[in-house]
């Protein structure tokens, strides 16, 4: 990465979210690179960036079909790439027609200047680089915001060689192995179909039962249904979706309305409060495992100390599986591994003992293949082999300001704090430093709403209250403030809208709309 | 891959290098151990302590190895008397104000400059002066800097300003007086530092330390177990230092491929909660709207039943799981394969989405 010549970060607040790896990204800029920022916050990278576009939360599309604009009629596209390695260059070419510069600075508030000089730098570049985090994907826009920026990415071919490409930032230390493995409604482990028999049939063997073909129901669907009394019992292991999922009140009534609620955490949460039966978790120092990263690499998580309620969760799950009938043993999870390994191809190469020397990212299909750090240099996975361009529409966040809400409120994380902060307000001295949640809030908008730094406000939205302290900074512009969701006392999610991504059903936490008082 | 075509002969053994790479890079190939204070991977080069000093043949004087770059046909030497002489002096400077306190340092059993110290034979006789007396900086719950053990190797400056680039601290004041310190030696807070504890996992002395594992027992007695970070999705290495069944700190691992040794306030410092009081330690069965603590059996019995009853009277399509982005690979595995093959429906579920 630091051999990267243009960075173009969009929606993400490395140095906050992902320390380390902004560690690589400042290693670029120390060496020359030129830095592209796409953030309604003015973040560290903003401050330090060649270009700032400093758009209004959620009108992501509209820029960057601005930018491509740009690109396309001064000429500055990889033409042969896109020949080579892409179809539907002209319906994108129809399509963003629409959004010349002075459209598009109307829509964002990003001045025409800006998208010009980053259409030129990023176009320009030799290697560059797109970073991303959640201020793309947690929009109900969110799936066409990231695929915005893969048009951006392919008009100028800066991808399938080392040192570009599209980087998306992950939030949790394995959601990209919980997702890798499994978990999801439509697909067994390793993004296998459900509805495919051929597929069903190789499980089936393995695991001695018969699969139902039918595609399961998302998180969100399931707590849905449970308030329509249509969904009764729900297990949930290691998660806090009273408190982290948005519109927490719904989110409330979904888990009173199930029969039976089993929570099993390290400690009790929000949600624990609506369980019926609470089983501890081990924490990550008390199990052996393995945790894969946002570039899918798969690394181990070594056992330090016994668990402390003396069972780690894949015992657990064993033995509840067994209890139920279907008899499930393993003595170490080695042993797991090695049953994903013959059931995922991406994971096909991997082992314990594999993982004690080298360090593997799938896709990594057989035991003597040295695993994948690029993907898509050759073709893309899709029929064909050709990446396909795909024109977007501006639609903006699911909640507009109006009078009576004129404030966005985006919600992200801070670096001293972690998700529901469980586990980092168990830290006294992290404590200490960071003891409560604060409202970020623009000089200029405290200013009319006399509101001083360490004032006690009131932040209302059309679902709920928050009471928290003021801290009057330039990293808010003018319209817009801010809200970690660490602090269940001050909790944003309370606050946020019902909007979601139609399909990945991811909130839209980046975006609602609130009102200030004192 | 730069091509390796330079032929290096260092203390007798022939390495192929490549023209960017250091005579230290070279003694590294060849694994021969050259002595440094001001080296740290993470850093550039920096050449200030001049431990690392060798002697090349036909060079008329002894030079750095972390900042000279291998030439074609070089020979060197790394433990010739003439440089082992000279670094005993350099030790012998280092020591003549250094507190004579390795027997309660924190740093004790992991101090580059005791290790070195104890390899070269030397002690803080030899110069014995002047010191600084300086009080110890205890103004922040996460880093404890006593500014008499320091020996100015910069490191903790450079990895503050180069890597961080939180500019923390840098190096205030001249001659004798030159130390470490915040501007205007404010303490440290987190309007000027970040925490992250870079600036500790460099330091070669006790000068900066983990306030946190003071007096929670010495390197040698801790077992380093390797694991991966569980907070973000970045991926980052380190070791857990466990004692007595108990985690005491987390240290760098260097060798690690994503992170090399770096982390953040989190990674570094978020370990309490493991041994948190509150921390969950049986199963709780909720009875007649009491909460109550029972047994592993009581409680998945319980569970057993009462999802069997639901799956009985209202069908597969009335269970589900949600899974954790914190959990184990492994783990989601498992509690996909058990909605799959005991509630038999697809109803699983990460937090990917949230």
């Amino acid at each position: 990465m630091p051999d990267i010549d243009t960075l173009f970060l969009f929606g993400s607040n490395p140095t906050e979210a992902h320390p380390i790896v902004s560690f690589y990204l400042k290693k670029a800029l120390r060496r020359g690179a030129r830095l592209v920022v796409g953030d309604p916050r003015q973040t560290w990278m903003a401050r330090r960036a060649d270009v700032w576009l400093n758009l209004r939360p959620g009108t992501n599309i509209a820029l960057i079909n601005g930018i491509i604009h740009v690109i396309l009629k001064k000429g500055w596209e990889n033409k042969e790439f896109i020949k080579k390695r892409t179809e539907g260059i002209d319906e994108l070419k129809e399509k963003v027609k629409e959004y010349d510069p002075k459209t598009v600075e109307k829509i964002t508030g990003v001045s025409k200047d800006k998208i010009i000089e980053a259409a030129r730098l990023y176009s320009r570049a030799e290697k560059a680089m797109i970073v991303y985090g959640l201020g793309v994907t947690e929009h109900r826009t969110g799936t066409e915001n990231s695929m915005a920026l893969a048009n951006l990415a392919l008009v100028c071919g800066h991808i399938g060689r080392p040192s570009t490409g599209i980087m998306a930032l992950r939030g949790q230390n394995n959601v990209q192995g919980s997702s890798d493995l499994g978990p999801l409604p439509a697909t067994l482990p390793g993004y296998q179909s459900v509805t495919d028999p051929k597929i069903r049939a190789k499980f089936e063997k393995a695991w001695g039962v018969s699969l139902s073909p039918k595609v399961g129901l998302k998180s969100v669907e399931m707590l849905d249904e449970a308030i329509k009394k249509r969904f009764k019992g729900l297990f949930i292991l290691g998660e806090d979706p009273a408190q982290t999922d948005p519109n927490s009140h719904e989110v409330r009534e979904a888990l009173k309305s199930l029969d039976f609620l089993v929570v099993q955490d390290i400690f009790l949460t929000e949600t624990t409060k609506y369980a019926d039966v609470i089983l501890p978790g081990a924490s990550f120092a008390e199990k052996d495992g393995t945790f894969t990263n946002g570039e899918r690499r798969i690394q181990r998580v070594r056992k330090a100390i016994e668990p402390v309620a003396g069972r780690a969760e894949w015992q657990v799950i064993c033995d509840l599986a067994t209890r139920m009938g279907y008899s499930m043993h393993y003595e170490h999870p080695s042993e797991i591994m090695d049953e994903i390994a013959g059931l995922v191809p991406i994971y096909g190469g991997i082992s314990y003992d594999r993982l004690e020397n080298e360090s593997l990212q799938w896709p990594c299909p057989t035991k003597d293949h040295p695993g994948t750090s690029t993907l898509y240099t050759d073709l893309f996975s899709r029929p064909g082999g050709l990446a396909k361009f795909i024109p977007l529409d501006h639609k903006g966040p699911g909640e507009k300001v109006d009078r009576e809400y004129p404030f966005t409120l985006i919600t992200g994380r801070i670096r001293e704090h972690y998700n529901n902060g469980s586990m980092t307000r168990r830290v006294p001295e992290i404590m200490e430093v960071v003891p409560e949640e604060l409202l970020e809030i623009s000089p200029e908008d405290a200013k009319k709403l006399k509101v001083s730094d360490g004032d006690r406000v009131k932040v209302i939205s059309r679902r709920g209250k928050v009471k928290v302290r003021a801290k009057v900074t330039e990293r808010s512009q003018k319209g817009n403030v801010f809200l970690t969701f660490h602090f269940p006392k001050a909790l944003s999610n309370f606050l946020t809208s019902h909007h979601r991504d139609p399909i990945t059903g991811t909130p839209e936490y980046k975006a609602c709309a609130v009102r200030i008082e004192k | 891959m730069p091509d390796e075509k330079l032929r290096i002969t260092i203390n007798g053994k022939v390495v192929l290098c490549s023209r960017d790479e250091t005579i230290l890079d070279a003694a590294k190939k060849a694994e021969v151990r050259i002595p440094t204070l001001c080296y740290d991977e993470r850093l550039e080069p920096y050449g200030g302590c001049r431990l690392c000093i060798v002697e090349i043949k036909d060079f008329p004087k002894p030079v750095p190895a972390c900042t000279t770059r291998v030439k074609d046909k070089m020979v060197i030497s790394t433990e010739t008397d003439e440089v082992r002489r000279m670094r005993k002096n350099i030790l012998a400077l280092l020591l003549s104000n250094h507190p004579n306190d390795c027997m309660r340092c924190e740093a004790t059993g992991n101090c580059a400059l005791q290790t070195l110290s104890y390899e070269y034979e030397v002690d803080g006789t030899r110069f014995a002066g002047e010191t600084w007396n300086l009080p110890i900086r205890n103004d922040n719950p996460f880093i404890t800097y006593d500014p008499n053990k320091c020996i100015l190797c910069g490191r903790c400056v450079r990895i503050c300003n180069d890597v961080v680039m939180a500019g923390t601290i840098e190096l205030t004041g001249r001659g004798f007086d030159s130390r470490p310190d915040t501007s205007f030696g404010r303490p440290r807070s987190l309007d000027n530092c970040e925490f992250c504890g870079q600036c500790v996992s460099t330091c070669p002395t006790g000068a900066l330390i983990d306030r946190k594992a003071v007096g929670r027992g010495r390197a040698y007695e801790m077992t380093k177990v390797k694991t991966t970070c569980p907070y973000c999705g970045t991926g980052c290495n380190f070791y857990l230092n466990v004692k007595d069944g108990e985690v005491v700190k987390v240290t760098s691992d260097f060798e690690a491929p994503v992170n090399h040794g770096n982390l953040c306030i989190k990674g570094r410092y978020g370990y309490d909660f493991i041994h948190s009081q509150e921390r969950i330690t049986s199963p709780i069965i909720k009875k007649g709207g009491q909460y109550v603590e029972s047994t592993w059996d009581e409680a998945l019995d319980l569970v057993a039943q009462r999802l069997g009853e639901i799956l009985q009277e209202y069908g597969p399509s009335s269970v589900g799981a949600f899974s954790s982005a914190r959990c184990t690979n492994e783990e989601n595995f498992l509690l996909s394969k058990l909605v799959r093959t005991v509630f038999k429906s697809n109803n699983v579920d990460c937090c990917a989405r949230v």
